[in-house]
């Protein structure tokens, strides 16, 4: 029996002063890759950015256990460093921040808290060449400025490149797959699927099943009006492809809602 | 000999991209900074040979003994101070300050052991040695090490200049001003207030009246300065004013870097700097001026702090010659310095590099002026503004195409970042074209430091601080490219510190 690492339950959160999630249950245990599907406005990315610690966001009731610890009572870069690594859907630009240097920093911030050594400049970029290797994404992103300038897929495969770096227990990539061509998505997909262990997790969010057949779930659930209304195995995104989301949410009006 | 010139050169920018590799490396220094709000806040304890506080020809003529001055340099001096008793202060800046007392403050202190000038730094009062070594100062052996040859400015007097003798080799002449006005008076009378002469504005006119020490470089025909140059300056007695004066000639052909720095103890009083610096490019020569500026900016409410005018003023006098101005300006309760640049032989070239940072309640006025005569005379301007706080910061800058800078070309940038939403960045650039092939471009934007870079950094694993640090050095990298490698990590760690607790 694999552990849990992300255990949520009735997770409740407002934004200015408006319910998004409104009670929100999900146990993620090692080994497993969960897909969160839904309509847009469903509360998909709300769910990441709380599980992330934005402080835009206010639970308001309901709890979230990570390996162990209350995860709601860390800062944002406490869970970074305890391994939860969100993949953002829009990443920003730091204008003039060397890419080598910000990972260096970020991972040796990761590896302190760890109580590990700090990486020098060579280990460090031995680790680079390691990762550029599998992921097979050129390093001449990282010499840039982070994000500036880049191309809409050049930034999610750096999100990639960043998450391979700091290698998380519970990765959470949020809608990676948006605005991204075929060869970039499979790149992206690719990444994410060599990433996988049997001691670590991960969260797709995504709004279409195009990714899904690259990312091969576990389980697939079913977000809309800040709830999960359906969880099934990967065979409920081929089912939502085809019937579409105003089926679930048929479902759900009439109240069969199946959660796990 | 051009081609070896050449070569050098690009041998050099090879080293700054390895330095730069380096940089990377060196950066996580930032991590390890201190706590202290104000680290240079230490005051040591010299006995002071100092004369009674006041303003008046009798002051005037007793620095001059003390210095055993020439007869025309006593009355270049007083002329100044006839015409600076006409003079007023000018209102016209983005600041205000208290009215300041020119007859409270003590025109010259200087550490009593100066008395008879040390022969050596063996005979430099240890003491002065061990503050040296708290601001971290290569003056003894690591100067050596760190290749840099430091004169260090106290009070008023030169302490120590390190490495005269392998300058000496190559004609080069790196020493106090007093020294200068002993063993090189030509040079002195020829060049002194040929840039800013001595009745140039009010706090250069007060300058020229008073000035007691500073430091004279002088580079021969065709020599390229093999090591980086460097003063550092402190304030050390209490109701005291810093007036230094820096001339640096580069004669036909020549080059040469060089760097200043300034700290100061935390006062509650505010001190006067009044500084001149003029900088002389001949022919085919190359000047290169950087300067951390770090005195201190008074405490959290806005008490003390150094009230710093300081003006700066290159003539690129020569065809093909270059003056370059990189300032960190960190520090100064106010600031008011316009590092200028004459452009007056063709071809030539002048740049100015800024970072101001104004936190607590902090204000600078500060930019440039680049007065273009010769043709074909090139000028930059790259500025970058960080307002904290209740800090202001103000670019006042002016570009003058003379008519005759036929084809003339300026390329402006002003950037401001603010930090809290109490702070303020203004922003004016004066243009004057009287030459219709003149080429002007001029770019300013304004920015926030984004919460969601903040977050975009903490979800990395990034501490708050460390992620303002770094959005903010990448934000001044184009001129902290600019600074010898020394500095560079030296104004990323300044920047770090004067900013901290400026987030949440």
């Amino acid at each position: 029996m694999s552990q849990p690492i992300l255990e949520i339950s009735n997770l409740h959160a407002h934004v200015e002063g408006n319910e998004i999630l409104k009670g929100i249950n999900l146990t993620i245990n090692q080994g497993e890759v969960h897909a969160i599907m839904g309509p847009n406005g469903s509360g998909k990315s709300t769910l990441a950015q709380v599980l992330a610690g934005h402080e835009a966001y206010e639970v308001t009731e309901g709890s979230v256990r990570y390996r162990g610890l209350d995860l709601l009572e860390l800062d944002p870069e406490e869970r970074a460093r305890e391994g939860v690594f969100l993949a953002f859907q829009y990443p920003v630009e730091l204008p003039g921040v060397n890419g080598m240097y910000f990972m260096k920093a970020a991972l040796n911030a990761v590896r302190k808290h760890r109580g590990l050594d700090e990486f020098d400049a060579a280990d460090f970029l031995t680790l680079v060449r390691e990762k550029t290797q599998v992921l097979d994404i050129p390093k001449e992103l990282l010499n840039r400025p982070v994000n500036e300038g880049f191309s809409g897929g050049e930034k999610k495969r750096n999100e990639i490149f960043q998450m391979a770096l700091l290698e998380p227990s519970l990765a959470i990539l949020d809608e990676t797959d948006s605005g991204l061509d075929i060869d970039a998505l499979r790149i992206v997909a690719d990444g994410v699927n060599k990433l996988k262990r049997p001691d670590n997790a991960a969260l797709v969010i995504t709004h279409y099943q195009r990714l899904l057949d690259y990312i091969v779930p576990d389980f697939v659930h079913v977000l809309s009006g800040g709830q999960i209304i359906k969880s099934g195995g990967k065979e409920l995104a081929l089912e939502l492809e085809e019937k579409g989301y105003d089926w679930v949410k048929e479902l759900s009006r009439e109240g069969t809602v199946e959660a796990v | 000999m051009r081609d070896e010139i050449q070569r050098e050169e690009m041998l050099e920018q090879e080293s700054v991209v390895e330095r730069f590799d380096k940089k990377v490396v060196d950066q996580e220094v930032i991590d390890k900074v201190a706590t202290e709000e104000y680290k240079y806040g230490f005051y040591t304890d010299l006995e002071e040979d100092r004369i009674p506080p006041g303003l008046n020809e009798e002051i005037i003529a007793i620095i001059s003994a003390k210095k055993n001055e020439p007869e025309w340099l006593l009355e270049w001096r007083l002329k100044a101070f006839r015409v600076w008793q006409k003079m007023e202060e000018p209102t016209w800046q983005n600041f205000e300050y208290g009215p300041i007392d020119y007859q409270g403050i003590t025109y010259y202190a200087a550490p009593k052991s100066k008395a008879d000038g040390p022969k050596s730094l063996d005979e430099v009062d240890p003491e002065i040695l061990d503050m040296y070594e708290k601001l971290g100062i290569p003056l003894n052996e690591r100067a050596a090490l760190a290749g840099v040859a430091v004169d260090a400015v106290l009070d008023s007097v030169s302490v120590g200049t390190t490495f005269k003798k392998t300058l000496a080799e190559k004609g080069i002449i790196f020493c106090s001003f007093s020294e200068a006005v002993q063993e090189h008076p030509e040079l002195v009378r020829q060049y002194l207030g040929s840039v800013v002469p001595s009745t140039d504005n009010y706090f250069a006119a007060l300058n020229s009246a008073v000035f007691s020490d500073g430091s004279f470089c002088y580079i021969p025909k065709g020599v390229r300065c093999p090591m980086e140059l460097s003063t550092y300056f402190r304030i050390n007695a209490a109701n005291t004013g810093q007036f230094e004066r820096t001339l640096l000639i580069a004669d036909e052909g020549s080059y040469v870097s060089y760097l200043e720095g300034c700290t100061a103890p935390r006062r509650d009083e505010n001190q006067l700097h009044a500084a001149v610096v003029e900088l002389i490019a001949l022919d085919d020569a190359e000047i290169k001026y950087s300067t951390v500026q770090n005195w201190y900016p008074g405490d959290k409410e806005g008490r003390g702090g150094i009230y710093n005018f300081v003006t700066k003023r290159g003539a690129c006098r020569g065809k093909n010659s270059k003056i370059s101005w990189t300032q960190v300006e960190t520090g100064s309760r106010i600031t008011w310095k316009y590092p200028s640049c004459i452009l007056q032989g063709d071809n030539s070239i002048g740049e100015f590099y800024s970072v101001a940072v104004t936190k607590n309640y902090q204000e600078a006025d500060t930019g440039t002026k680049m007065i273009h005569i010769g043709k074909n005379t090139r000028s930059t301007i790259v500025s970058k503004g960080i307002s904290a706080g209740f800090g202001q910061n103000t670019y006042r800058g002016q570009v003058k195409i003379m008519k005759s800078a036929e084809g003339a070309r300026n390329y402006s940038q002003c950037d401001s970042m603010l930090i809290g939403d109490k702070c303020g960045a203004h922003t004016f650039p004066y243009l004057e074209v009287k030459n219709s092939t003149a080429q002007i471009e001029h770019e300013a934007s304004t920015s926030k430091i984004g919460e969601d870079q903040i977050f975009y950094c903490r979800q990395r694993g990034l501490s708050a601080e460390d992620a303002v640090s770094m959005i903010v050095n990448g934000f001044c990298k184009e001129v902290f490219r600019e600074l010898p490698m020394e500095f560079a990590v030296e104004a990323q760690k300044l920047l770090a510190v004067s900013l901290e607790d400026s987030v949440g």
